[in-house]
């Protein structure tokens, strides 16, 4: 399966490489190399490269390329799948999956990929096992190592693995118990020019954050489970239990992971939660143009909407934006065209305006079509949906949780 | 410098010897003599005493290894330390070995034994760790140790070390590719686990060392299915996509019927016409035939079934893996259910959304439908990057249909406006896709088009002269005027292939452009210089054409350009135009060809097919990487068509051991006591015995699930999956059961459940049964349980014929079924000699094989308690004079001879798949005829006749019978054949009846019901009628139906009614009746529901579409006498 793997960053520097079975050169990378610059963008690097030898498949997140080498045939997902495993789980230990992470936990990680893969085929991707294998770099710990001289892998060897619910370390011990559910869902819309939505549909992840001793059996009840549509879950959720009770019964996994996440399909029921009025306009004869837009909230239920940011990707030949907002500020980066107004919190007196003038390109023929706006916003305790949890049952242990459920309801792309 | 100063930061402080090196980030590069220094210095800390100072070399070793720095060097000094106490120590030496020991083998073998030693550790993780690294080194030496260790692992008590004993096989595998016999066993064994832990590795093991060897996976198919919910994520996408294969090359194709339909149509139907002179119809009849009916085998049922729900899992590979397992096993109703899934992972990863789409994209093409619904999901963002906006527009343009048309054509608009040139071109292409394949929009597409060729972007014009050629090709005469507008735009686009295609349309079309086309040839001839090859080459062509068409004005131009590419640099195009001047200037020599310049060169063009790159990627298995590269990748493993006939199903039957059976038996018994049911055994035999054996068969798959549950780790895990599987087909069950017949009398759930889970227990009971007797051939055994079946089938009708019989024999009967069972509990073999002994001597008298539906419950006990059939001894029993004959010849005719055959119902034992004719001699003659026999059968293909022994002499006035085997297979054509006696010969044809191509089974009512539930739509023919005035009662409707076909009575809710406390007054009396073709084995199902006014509901279910019509017919003919 997964033979070698080397995590490239954008300049193109091999910074990591572990191979499974035999070493294969590095120089493999160099058609992925050729492929990337190909591509021009990160973004358009095809997942899998053909070699005469082998296949790259790659990944591409948090500006780190994840190259896998493999040799024979293998589902293209399995591959990719495990990368972004392997990514999250970086980000599980180091809090941030970035170049500088990884080198600095270069052991770490070492034996991270060690456990994770054995002969190329996956062998412990559960966080909690691995945790427990290999215990996550703190400030304290590493102080306390360093004086001590033990280290950060377990001394104990991990039981989790042979147990029927692999998901869960044993004897797991707070003195607050308490389970947090998140609510998080994501409006996905376009709208065309007049306001009118072409699409949209919302998006949900209920992440969880679990700290309860001993193996607790939760079962959590929607108010309304038949908004969800389509639901994938994590390996813990009982599935027929779903099929025919509507409810999410399963053992939690010990701290942050995602319980499940799901669609709502309500094509006409998605209430976009604020409005915009824009005007673009570049003038055919003096190389300039006008730039208006105005924000407003619409049906947001008495909450405030937070976090707006608007982005527009501009025209080639936009040069340079002179603007005035009337909240937030803006920035105009003229390499990438783009123009990001961070707006903050939406007033409902006073809405946000950003005005003003592009300058273009002189003699360069006006843009033939107006830019697209991409809106980011962001609203507590709300979930546009409508999806509400009802309740939260503990089985199997004896103590009472503290028991908390968060809405957000977010527009990010 | 950050990244540096953390480095020191974390690791640093502990240990002072190599402080000053440690600021130096090896990534950085450094100078090669300080290098040498600092491997010296950690030789040194390795040799230290120190735990802290041997860690800190590790991590500075491991740290170099992970940036690409060769370490070899230290690999001495490493080595020393692989028995280190140190927990993070020797995982890390165990870094550095796995790594640098192929390339230092002799040093390596220094480690082997610490790993020898751990594999003996009492800690299964221990070992589990030992054998993990020791099967990773990959020196060749140690590969006999390896393969010891391996075996011995592989029979550890830890499932967690066969697990790592599993993962050891590949590694072996690769080291060594000699071993594989010896590993195969292993596999084997290995396949045989039936904990989740190892499923995945084991499967993994498998694919990659013996992926061919599929008759491993038998024995272990359905504790995969059952398994694969609760095994880990990777260990499913292997195993599903082994399963894939698994189920190509053992189910038949679930969708035969459909292109069958497909094909035949309406045809389908005719058998049932009366037309049966008609030779066509007949041919086909015959083709028909030999197709067999599709029924989905209860295991490919199971498959699908079992990985429905892993559609929600959250790995994209998973999903990935059941959405193809669907695509390519299930039936076409059912693939639906995947697209949502599919359209869920769109929303996942960039890199995951290029797969998936991949996919999809093939999906598209060969169903449609699957997608239509979720068009907008493939809809383009501004934010997707390029490869992916292609692939939905890919995808999009496969979606495209009349009705969608419109609104994906306002989408495409809107890309064309993209900033993305390489998807507005894409999407320009795209559209020119739909306009081939949509009719109706060619136009518009094409007005659409021609505007784009006014375009400021060179590119979209460019894109957009490419996809206009293509499509005026297909009706040039209308769009003169668009070629005219583009020989215009010459002057104006410079991408090589759009004035390739520009010139070539000209040339093409220079009629319809008569003044056009030489003014461009002129203007081409003086920029040829400085053309691209492309574009030369098309020059030469236009040159060519008009040439041949308008020789007067363009010859002179001509000339020049063949001249001008004379002397090209490129020689394709030298080699083109001295083609191209043989062939068009006439001269001395080359007469002969130029004749046929003008046919050569404006020959009507075939339209381009505009066709999506993923037409037939299919044939890769979705999901794979050779799909994604449309070329076959190391390792791949072809998908196998399906196969025409179904391999033998009872190749996947596990043995249950015997002594599970017995004690779960007790126990159950122990527990069925307190139940209503058997407290009622007072009432009449039938129910209660069958209730009996719902119990029975509901303990056998009890202690089934236990079986599977012990000595494995995993137990819980594996009897609540099955549990909740019960629960699940009983929540079906009830559903069904409401469905069918409202008015059921409630029955305890139990039971019920017991006996759903008892079916499949059954069918495997019969596999044991099969095997057991293996040293006889089939068929004997066949028709010895056919037989006994009809034996106590028979009882159970004279039961019902005389009372005072029935007295005596139900009291007799019961206990026994009682008493074995409890002997049951020491010998199992005693049970069926008693049984026998009880039931042979009521049996023997009774004459009336006609109606020999089954008694139920002595049947299913029979069947039960009997683990042996042998005992049971063949019996023939002559026809009834109820059983009707049919003349064969005529004693006019046949000169004195005549011959009358019927059909006696009974198996034909040296053929289990022949209707068995019995043919009746009778020589009316007065002297006797000699040699009768058959010759020369005549049979449509497909057929066979086993001919009865040559009767040597028949006396005058004598008459005698024998049997004769004929299979039909499953069709009413008459079988031909010529009778031969000593002086003549006869020509004669056997036709049979519908209703005796088929021969009865048993079935329980549930049983029924289910097989019912699968047997809907196009298998089930209804219809209602009106009773005839004679038969009103249920037994004179069972007597007809009986008469009729030869099918089973099933023990139906009506019987049972009398026998329970409470009998619901409203159950309508209804007659079932079971049985299943002679042939092919498919089952025959018939329903007749009687209703108030002499009124009935007929209800036939049979795979056999046309059996079914046929059937469905002559039940109603007799009903309606």
């Amino acid at each position: 399966m997964i033979h070698s793997l080397f995590l490239i960053n954008n300049a193109g520097d091999i910074f990591l490489e572990k191979h499974w079975k035999s070493v294969i050169s590095r120089s493999v990378c160099d058609y992925f190399f050729e492929a990337q610059e190909k591509a021009m963008e990160p973004d358009n690097v095809p997942p899998v490269i053909r070699t005469p030898h082998h296949y790259l498949i790659n990944i591409y997140r948090d500006k780190i390329f994840f190259v896998s080498v493999i040799q024979t045939e293998v589902p293209p997902l399995f591959v990719i799948e495990f990368l972004h495993r392997v990514a999250e789980m970086f980000q599980d230990y180091f809090g941030d999956c970035s170049e500088v992470a990884i080198k600095d936990n270069v052991v770490i990680v070492y034996e991270l990929l060690e456990e994770m893969l054995d002969n190329g085929f996956p062998l412990a991707t559960e966080s909690n096992i691995l945790k427990e294998l290999i215990k996550p770099p703190t400030i304290l710990r590493s102080m306390v190592n360093s004086i001590t001289g033990s280290s950060n892998v377990g001394e104990t060897l991990p039981t989790g693995q042979l147990s029927t619910v692999p998901w869960r370390r044993a004897g797991v011990k707070y003195t607050n118990n308490e389970a947090y559910f998140d609510v998080v869902e994501e409006i996905d819309a376009i709208l065309d020019k007049s306001g009118t939505t072409v699409f949209a549909e919302i998006q949900g992840v209920i992440d969880a954050c679990v700290k309860l001793s001993g193996m607790p059996d939760l079962t959590l009840s929607f108010m309304n489970p038949r908004l969800l549509d389509d639901v994938s879950f994590h390996p813990c959720v009982r599935f027929k239990r779903w099929e025919s009770e509507r409810v999410l019964s399963f053992i939690p996994p010990d701290g942050n992971f995602r319980l499940m996440s799901y669609h709502v399909n309500a094509q006409n029921l998605v209430a976009i939660p604020v409005y915009v009025r824009q005007n673009i306009s570049f003038f055919e004869s003096g190389s300039s143009g006008r730039l208006d837009i105005t924000l407003g909230p619409k049906q947001t239920m008495g909450k405030t909407v937070e976090c707006v940011v608007v982005t527009v990707h501009m025209p080639k030949v936009v040069l340079n934006a002179n603007l005035t907002a009337t909240q937030g500020n803006y920035t105009y980066d003229p390499v990438t065209k783009i123009l990001v107004w961070d707006i903050g919190k939406l007033n409902q007196q006073k809405l946000p305006n950003l005005k003003g003038s592009l300058s273009l390109q002189s003699g360069a023929p006006k843009p033939e079509e107006n830019p697209s706006l991409n809106i980011d916003l962001k609203i507590q305790q709300l979930a546009i949906s409508g999806l509400k949890v009802n309740r939260l049952d503990m089985y199997g242990e004896k103590y009472k949780p503290f028991k908390g459920v968060k809405y957000v309801t977010k527009v990010f792309r | 410098m950050s990244s540096s100063s953390a480095f020191n930061d974390e690791k640093g402080g502990s240990s002072s010897v190599g402080e000053p090196e440690y600021g130096h980030d090896p990534a950085s590069g450094g100078i090669f003599s300080s290098d040498y220094k600092r491997h010296d210095d950690l030789k040194e800390m390795l040799d230290s005493n120190k735990d802290s100072l041997k860690l800190e070399a590790m991590k500075r070793i491991v740290a170099m290894v992970a940036r690409g720095k060769n370490a070899s060097d230290l690999f001495p000094a490493v080595v020393k330390n692989v028995a280190c106490k140190n927990i993070e120590v020797k995982k890390l030496v165990y870094v550095y070995l796995v790594r640098y020991a192929e390339e230092q083998q002799d040093l390596a073998l220094l480690s082997i034994s610490t790993f020898q030693r751990g594999l003996k550790d009492p800690n299964q993780l221990i070992r589990a760790s030992a054998l993990r690294v020791l099967s990773s080194i990959r020196v060749t030496i140690i590969v006999p140790i390896m393969m010891l260790a391996i075996k011995e692992a592989a029979s550890d008590m830890s499932p967690y070390v066969r697990k790592t004993a599993a993962h050891a096989i590949p590694k072996l595998y690769s080291l060594d590719p000699e071993q594989k016999d010896q590993l195969i066993e292993v596999i084997e064994k290995l396949l045989a686990d039936k904990t989740t832990l190892v499923a995945g590795s084991v499967v993994m093991a498998f694919e990659e060392v013996c992926p061919e060897r599929i008759e491993l996976i038998h024995k272990n198919y359905r504790k995969l299915c059952n398994l694969l919910i609760d095994v880990e994520e990777w260990g499913q996408v292997v195993i599903i996509n082994m399963l894939t294969r698994y189920a190509r090359t053992q189910f038949l194709n679930p969708n035969i019927n459909e292109s069958l339909l497909e094909e035949g149509g309406e045809k389908e139907f005719y058998a049932s016409d009366d037309d049966e002179d008609d030779e066509e119809k007949k041919a086909e009849a015959a083709a028909l035939a030999k197709r067999k009916p599709y029924v989905m085998d209860p295991d490919h049922r199971l498959l699908l079934r079992n990985t429905k729900p892993l559609l929600q899992s959250r790995n994209a590979a998973v999903v990935m893996a059941v959405a193809q397992l669907y695509f390519h096993l299930a039936p076409k109703a059912e693939v639906g259910v995947i697209a949502k899934a599919l359209v869920r992972l769109l929303r996942s990863h960039s890199e995951v959304q290029y797969v998936v789409l991949q996919n999809v994209a093939t999906m598209t093409i060969k169903r449609r439908g699957m997608f239509e619904p979720h068009l907008k999901s493939f809809y383009i963002r501004s934010t997707d990057p390029t490869q992916i906006k292609i692939l939905k527009l890919e995808v999009l343009t496969n979606l495209a249909s009349e009705t969608n048309i419109s609104t994906i054509l306002r989408e495409f608009q809107t890309y064309i406006k993209s900033m993305d040139k390489d998807f507005v071109a894409a999407t320009i292409e795209a559209i020119g896709r739909c306009a081939t394949n949509i009719g109706e929009v060619r136009d518009t597409c094409l007005n659409g088009l021609v505007q784009l060729l006014s375009n400021r972007d060179e590119l979209v014009v460019a894109e957009s002269v490419v996809v206009i050629k293509k499509l005026l090709q297909m009706q040039p005469e209308q769009h003169s005027e668009i070629i005219k507008h583009m020989a215009k735009l010459i002057d104006n686009i410079q991408v090589p292939m759009a004035r390739a295609s520009i010139l070539w349309l000209i040339g093409e079309y220079c009629e319809h452009v008569p003044k056009i086309a030489p003014d461009v040839l002129r203007k081409m001839a003086k920029t040829f210089t400085n053309e691209e090859d492309i574009v030369k080459l098309q020059i030469l062509n236009l040159a060519a054409k008009l040439y041949l068409t308008n020789s007067k004005q363009t010859k002179l131009l001509t000339q020049y350009v063949l001249n001008l590419a004379k002397y090209d640099q490129n020689y394709d195009i030298r080699d083109r135009a001295r083609f191209i001047r043989q062939l068009i200037v006439p001269t001395d020599k080359s007469g002969a060809l130029s004749k046929y310049a003008k046919k050569l060169f404006l020959a009507l063009k075939p339209a381009p097919v505009l066709e999506s790159p993923f037409k037939d990627r299919d044939h890769f298995q979705l999901g794979s990487l050779s799909h994604l590269l449309n070329t076959k990748a190391g390792g791949y493993q072809e998908l196998p068509e399906w196969p025409d006939s179904a391999p033998d199903p009872s190749v996947r039957n596990v043995e249950v051991p015997e002594w599970s059976k017995c004690t779960s038996r007790k126990e159950r018994k122990e527990k069925k006591v307190e139940k209503p049911f058997y407290s009622d055994s007072e009432g009449e035999s039938g129910p209660t015995e069958s209730a009996d054996s719902e119990s029975d068969s509901g303990s056998r798959s009890e202690s089934d699930s236990e079986q599977t549950g012990s000595g494995s780790e995993s137990e819980e895990s594996v009897e609540e999956s099955q549990s909740e599987e019960e629960e699940d087909e009983e929540e079906e069950k009830m559903k069904k059961k409401k469905k069918v017949d409202k008015s059921q009398p409630k029955k305890s759930e139990s039971a019920e459940s017991d006996q759903s889970s008892g079916e499949e227990q059954k069918k495997e009971r019969k596999g044991v049964k099969q095997r057991r007797s293996g040293s006889e051939s089939e068929s004997e055994e066949e028709s010895e349980s056919e037989s006994s079946e009809s034996e106590s089938g028979s009882e159970e009708d004279s039961e019902s014929d005389t009372d005072t019989r029935k007295k005596k024999k139900t009291p007799a009967s019961k206990p026994t079924a009682k008493d074995t069972k409890k002997e049951s509990k020491k010998e199992t073999k005693e049970i069926s000699l008693l049984d026998l002994d009880d039931f042979a001597p009521t049996s023997s008298p009774q004459v009336t094989p006609v109606n020999n539906f089954l008694s139920s419950s002595l049947a299913s006990d029979l069947e039960g308690l009997s683990l042996t059939d042998t005992v049971l001894a063949p019996t023939t029993i002559a026809p009834s004079a109820s059983v009707r004959m049919y003349e064969l010849l005529h004693r006019i005719t046949g000169e004195g001879l005549g011959v009358e055959y019927c059909f006696n119902r009974q198996a034909f034992s040296p053929d289990p798949h022949m209707v068995a004719v019995q043919i009746h001699f009778t020589n009316n003659t007065s002297c006797e005829t000699k040699n009768l026999h058959i010759e020369e059968p005549k049979l449509q293909s497909g057929m066979r006749i086993k001919e009865f022994p040559e009767i040597d002499m028949l006396p005058a006035g004598e008459s005698v019978s024998v049997v004769m085997g004929i299979d039909f297979c499953d069709s009413t054509q008459a079988a031909n054949f010529q009778l031969c006696t000593h002086t003549r010969k006869f020509f004669v044809s056997i036709q049979p009846p519908v209703g005796e191509l088929m021969t009865p089974i048993f079935l329980t009512e549930n049983e029924f019901k289910k097989e019912q539930g699968q047997l809907m739509g196009m298998n089930e023919i209804s219809d209602k009628l009106t009773l005839g005035e004679k038969c009103q009662n249920d037994h004179s409707i069972i007597e007809r139906v009986n008469a009729t076909a030869n099918l089973g009575r099933v023990p139906c809710g009506s019987d049972k009614d009398c026998s329970l406390p409470v009998p619901p007054p409203s159950s309508p009396p209804v007659s079932r009746f079971a049985g299943k073709t002679v042939s092919s084995g498919s089952l025959v199902l018939v329903t007749v529901a009687r209703k108030e006014g002499g009124g009935a509901q007929l209800t036939v279910n049979c795979e056999k579409m046309v059996i079914g019509t046929m059937l469905m017919k002559d039940i109603l003919h007799a009903l309606m006498q």
